[in-house]
């Protein structure tokens, strides 16, 4: 019985997906290309405040529904205050003697006008202020790492109540924790060293994937999709390489046994930004992946509003909706794809060669 | 790569930073450690469990060779003393027939001697009776003959006469 509710829930948060955020577009009047684009766009950026709804009333102005969030800045001093302030980058925000504005997402100091002054490339000159906000991104970083939280712990819980019997929703991610452990871990890193890579696997794998299945509701959340997000997990991914790796690993990078001296010499630089591209690979893979989905699955829900006839929009419906499923396979593709890589890294960090000059 | 540098915000990959750490090492304390180990601990139980059933199923083959192989011995076991059985008793079947007719042949032959030596003795008594008679009937049939002078006259003449000198 419980099993059922769970998979009617999944089913009607995934058939959400394309209704609701459409709803986004209803009001936006004008409906042309450019508007689209700008949206889209605007959506896949981190954003100060939990936008739910925007449209257009009768009156010609714009009506956010949504939540505000906290922004803080180091600007000469600690300086926190509700994003409300910023009336989503359409007034100037004054905090004690600063002047802030919110343009384009990003936070610049202005004059009491809120005048932003550009140069001949056409990008802001303003100061701007190191921004600490918890964004819309960081709000959905801390609901997932609370939902994990309790989901794993349940998880590990239900163990020592249920006689070593994994029991409650957990249950359902037990085969995945394995699948981790016995196809990913194990067959990458080896038996010998896997262990103290598996709380980062398991955590990184889930985190992804969580957060990949958050971008598909309706909510419009696009953290995975973010490059300081993607920047920061390759980040990890490559200093854990770096800092358990073997001496069998630089010897590999710097002096690569079982070849003629002057490969050597030339192999050693290009094995060197080896090291650095791997992870730079992760991050840009993962980043584009899931910005190319949602950049895809908006459109293809924008067609519906800018065809405005049955034919085209229950098309654009229908291969919105084939979209959507495809990226719930991606979501879970992108999370495996990072966990596999990073595994490979570590292995390859940790293994030992017992016969060093057989290559 | 501008349009990526300039779309990095870094406040967010500092809270990203922050808070993933924290939440590798929370879930390390409070979910993966014990969930691996739970689930380490079944495995092996599950492999202790099924490494002991296969014992236990090769102890019960064993066994029941070993049934097999007493029953199988106890088969034959049992065929030998009923062989043995038979063989002794018809042994003493025949012994016993042999006995009896040997035995019997004895006692025929015995009553046979004891019939001839009967047969004997009577023959023998009877010689004697009849001498006896013979003798009694031959002196009164003399005492008859010589009662009177005249007769005993006569038996001497007639003696007389058939003696022929």
């Amino acid at each position: 019985m419980l099993k059922k509710i769970h998979l009617k829930t999944l089913i009607l948060i995934f058939l959400g997906i394309g209704v609701v955020s459409a709803n986004d577009f209803k009001g936006s009047t004008k409906n042309n290309k450019e508007d689209i684009k700008e949206y889209i766009l605007h959506h896949l950026q981190d954003s100060h405040d939990f936008n739910l709804l925007s449209y257009t009333n009768d009156k010609g102005k714009k009506v956010h529904f949504g939540i505000p969030l906290p922004v803080i800045l180091w600007d000469n001093g600690l300086k926190i205050f509700s994003s409300e302030k910023f009336h989503h980058g359409e007034t100037v925000a004054q905090i004690g003697k600063d002047y802030y504005k919110l343009h384009h997402n990003k936070i610049y100091k202005t004059n009491s006008k809120g005048e932003i002054f550009y140069d001949e490339s056409s990008h802001p000159t303003n100061v701007t202020p190191i921004d600490f906000s918890l964004t819309k991104g960081v709000v959905s970083i801390i609901f997932t790492s609370i939902i994990m939280f309790f989901l794993f712990k349940s998880l590990a819980d239900s163990y020592k109540k249920n006689n070593k019997i994994a029991k409650g929703i957990g249950r359902y991610f037990e085969p995945i924790v394995l699948y981790v452990r016995d196809e990913i871990a194990i067959p990458n890193i080896g038996e010998k060293h896997y262990k103290k890579y598996m709380s980062y696997l398991l955590t990184l794998f889930f985190f992804i994937w969580f957060l990949n299945i958050l971008g598909l509701t309706p909510l419009g959340i696009n953290v995975t999709g973010n490059i300081a997000v993607t920047f920061c997990l390759a980040l990890i991914t490559f200093l854990i390489t770096n800092f358990t790796a073997k001496k069998v690993y630089w010897k590999h990078i710097f002096w690569m046994p079982g070849v003629p001296l002057p490969m050597k010499i030339a192999l050693a630089p290009i094995e060197l930004l080896g090291v650095i591209i791997k992870p730079f690979a992760l991050m840009i893979r993962l980043y584009a992946n899931i910005s190319a989905g949602h950049i895809v699955l908006m459109s293809l829900i924008s067609l519906i509003f800018i065809f405005r006839n049955w034919l085209g929009s229950s098309l654009s419906f229908i291969l919105a909706f084939s979209i959507s499923i495809i990226e719930i396979l991606v979501a879970v593709l992108q999370a495996y794809i990072f966990t596999v890589l990073s595994a490979l890294y570590f292995g390859f960090a940790v293994e030992e060669h017992d016969h060093e000059d057989d290559h | 790569m501008d349009k990526l540098i300039n779309e990095f915000s870094f406040g967010l990959f500092f809270w990203q930073l922050l808070i993933f750490i924290g939440l590798v090492l929370l879930l390390k304390k409070f979910a993966w450690k014990p969930i691996l180990d739970a689930i380490n601990e079944r495995e092996s139980s599950i492999k202790d469990a099924l490494s002991s059933a296969d014992i236990a199923r090769k102890e019960i083959e064993s066994l029941n060779e070993e049934n097999q192989r007493i029953i199988k011995s106890a088969r034959s076991e049992r065929e030998a003393l009923l062989k043995e059985a038979r063989n002794t008793g018809s042994k003493i079947i025949e012994d016993a027939k042999q006995e009896a007719k040997d035995s019997a042949n004895q006692l025929i032959k015995q009553a046979q001697e004891s019939i001839e030596s009967e047969k004997r003795a009577a023959i023998q008594e009877l010689k004697n009776q009849v001498a006896g008679i013979a003798i009694q009937i031959a002196e009164k049939v003399l005492h008859n003959e010589l009662e009177n002078k005249e007769k005993q006259n006569k038996l001497i003449k007639q003696l007389i006469k058939e003696t022929k000198l």
